[in-house]
């Protein structure tokens, strides 16, 4: 079993074979289940994430009405030709934030890692996938990378909001993303985890701070913009770029990150945007409790 | 290591809006009553941490009772729990906490059934992934893989002939653990198995002296 980014390359370079194989290896050892039962379970995995980017492309709205609706406006903008950023770019952001609409809407996603980061994974595969048309099997390989990066963060830092920030949740979902272009993208495992260190490193210190306690502001935004990290970070490793720190060393500080973060910050919708004048108006509009904590601004 | 599997990241298959606050609550209600073998009549749920400041708008509440309910995190009667609960005849009672938990994600449940109560305390850890850290005030960690929970008398020899059982009919004992609150009074072994166990040694089991309850936990 690999404990870390390290091993989890030194395997695949050993072996001669991509990320995701190592990955399936260790689920066969582990779970026990053949190999035809483990990719048979993430293609049922692939098939709720498509389900759910068509209900959010469709249009949806969450019961509170906070969000819904934005993968819709920036899909037409995608389509009017005007977009600056280029439109595959553009096509994740808006898979993204479908996916995280038809989440706090209460709808069927998968976690990837957890519900509110569950758009970066998704979202980038189904934009990449128009450009390098990938066979099912790919698409389901694109997965099972982004679990290998995933299960080094959770096993060695954490992947839970309420212990280390939106860094741990939405930073490394798009770090396990941007590890999983690269690789489909024809990357080495090497590059595949100079990618996730570039996308973490820019994530480091995010704080988890919804607004009302709803996983819907910021989180479906910040989806958005952790595809787009994610996607950015892919590039820059396939050009060559390199981390100058290690991709576990990055890990480790995005652990300690978490460890030193006040409670305020880290999904308690005590501080941060939870906290504005805007965020308390809406959470007491939402469930009519006006709770006026000015303190919350020095938390 | 906490995770060991792929698809404890990409995964699970859920309702929205949280895999910890709305998943990972499915999962301790549904642990829970497993754990208490029925569903109770009524239900006291102290909420800690993370889980106090924000269950109404991750629907915590509603997770938790949809797994005493025993649906699974993708059920879209989820929402509806609440109202379900109340129709099959299950009290429900919600409570805040002030009080600073070790993991911010904690909830404490107490179970009743008339004179049989039984209180569980779980915690959410990322990704809906879930521990059962006290069951009736012993301290354990149960993941909710496959394992067996064994209450007994706190009595020499219990152990050995519980792990003989196991050893006859040739299931491997992964991780074991093994508490008591006080020396001769109650204990608790929580065995974690590679094999799948038949009725027939949960009964094998339940027969031995000592032994008060046996409880198979499965995925």
């Amino acid at each position: 079993m690999f404990r870390n980014v390290a091993e989890l390359v030194g395997l695949a370079e050993k072996h001669q074979v991509k990320i995701a194989e190592i990955m399936i290896r260790q689920e066969v050892e582990v779970s026990g289940l053949s190999r035809e039962e483990i990719l048979q379970k993430m293609d049922n995995n692939l098939t709720v994430m498509e389900n759910a980017v068509e209900r959010g492309l469709n249009g949806v709205k969450s019961q509170t009405g906070l969000t819904g609706g934005d993968a819709v406006l920036l899909q037409n903008y995608i389509s009017s030709g005007k977009a600056l950023s280029g439109p595959l770019l553009l096509d994740a952001v808006s898979k993204a934030m479908a996916t995280n609409e038809v989440n706090a809407a209460m709808g069927i996603i998968c976690a990837t890692p957890t519900a509110g980061s569950a758009g970066v994974v998704p979202g980038t595969l189904f934009a990449v996938k128009n450009k390098l048309n990938p066979s099912r099997e790919e698409m389901i390989e694109y997965l099972f990378t982004a679990a290998a990066f995933g299960f080094v963060v959770a096993n060695n830092a954490s992947i839970s909001g309420a212990a280390g920030g939106c860094q741990a949740e939405v930073g490394s979902a798009a770090g396990m993303a941007a590890a999983a272009i690269v690789e489909m993208a024809g990357g080495t495992p090497q590059q595949a985890a100079e990618a996730m260190a570039i996308t973490l490193k820019n994530m480091l210190g995010l704080v988890c701070d919804p607004v009302a306690g709803l996983v819907e502001v910021p989180c479906v935004k910040r989806n958005a913009m952790g595809a787009s990290n994610a996607l950015t970070a892919a590039d820059m490793a396939l050009a060559g770029i390199k981390s100058r720190i290690p991709c576990d060393e990055v890990i480790g500080a995005m652990y300690a990150i978490g460890q030193t973060m006040p409670s305020a910050l880290r999904e308690t919708a005590g501080g941060g945007l939870a906290a504005t004048p805007t965020g308390r108006r809406l959470e007491a509009e939402i469930f009519g409790e006006p709770k006026p904590r000015l303190k919350d601004y020095l938390a | 290591m906490k995770y060991r599997s792929a698809f404890d990241i990409i995964g699970p298959v859920m309702i929205g809006p949280s895999s910890s606050h709305t998943a990972g609550a499915a999962r301790i209600g549904r642990v829970a009553r497993t754990l208490f073998e029925k569903q109770p009549k009524k239900v006291i749920i102290s909420l800690y941490g993370s889980f106090a400041s924000t269950y109404k708008g991750h629907g915590t509440d509603l997770a938790l009772v949809a797994g005493l309910l025993d649906f699974d995190t993708f059920d879209e009667r989820i929402p509806n729990s609440l109202k379900i609960a109340m129709e099959q005849g299950m009290e429900v009672i919600f409570q805040t906490e002030s009080a600073v938990p070790d993991h911010p994600n904690t909830v404490k449940l107490l179970l009743i059934d008339g004179d049989y109560e039984m209180e569980i305390t779980g915690i959410s850890i990322g990704g809906g992934t879930i521990e059962i850290t006290e069951i009736n005030s012993f301290k354990l960690k149960l993941s909710g893989d496959p394992a067996i929970l064994v209450m007994h008398h706190d009595r020499f020899g219990v152990i050995s002939t519980v792990t003989s059982v196991l050893a006859k009919h040739e299931i491997n004992i992964g991780h074991m653990e093994v508490a008591r609150k006080e020396k001769g009074d109650m204990a608790i072994m929580v065995i974690e198995v590679d094999q799948k166990i038949d009725e027939k040694v949960i009964k094998e089991l339940k027969d031995l002296t000592h032994v008060k309850r046996v409880i198979r936990m499965v995925e």
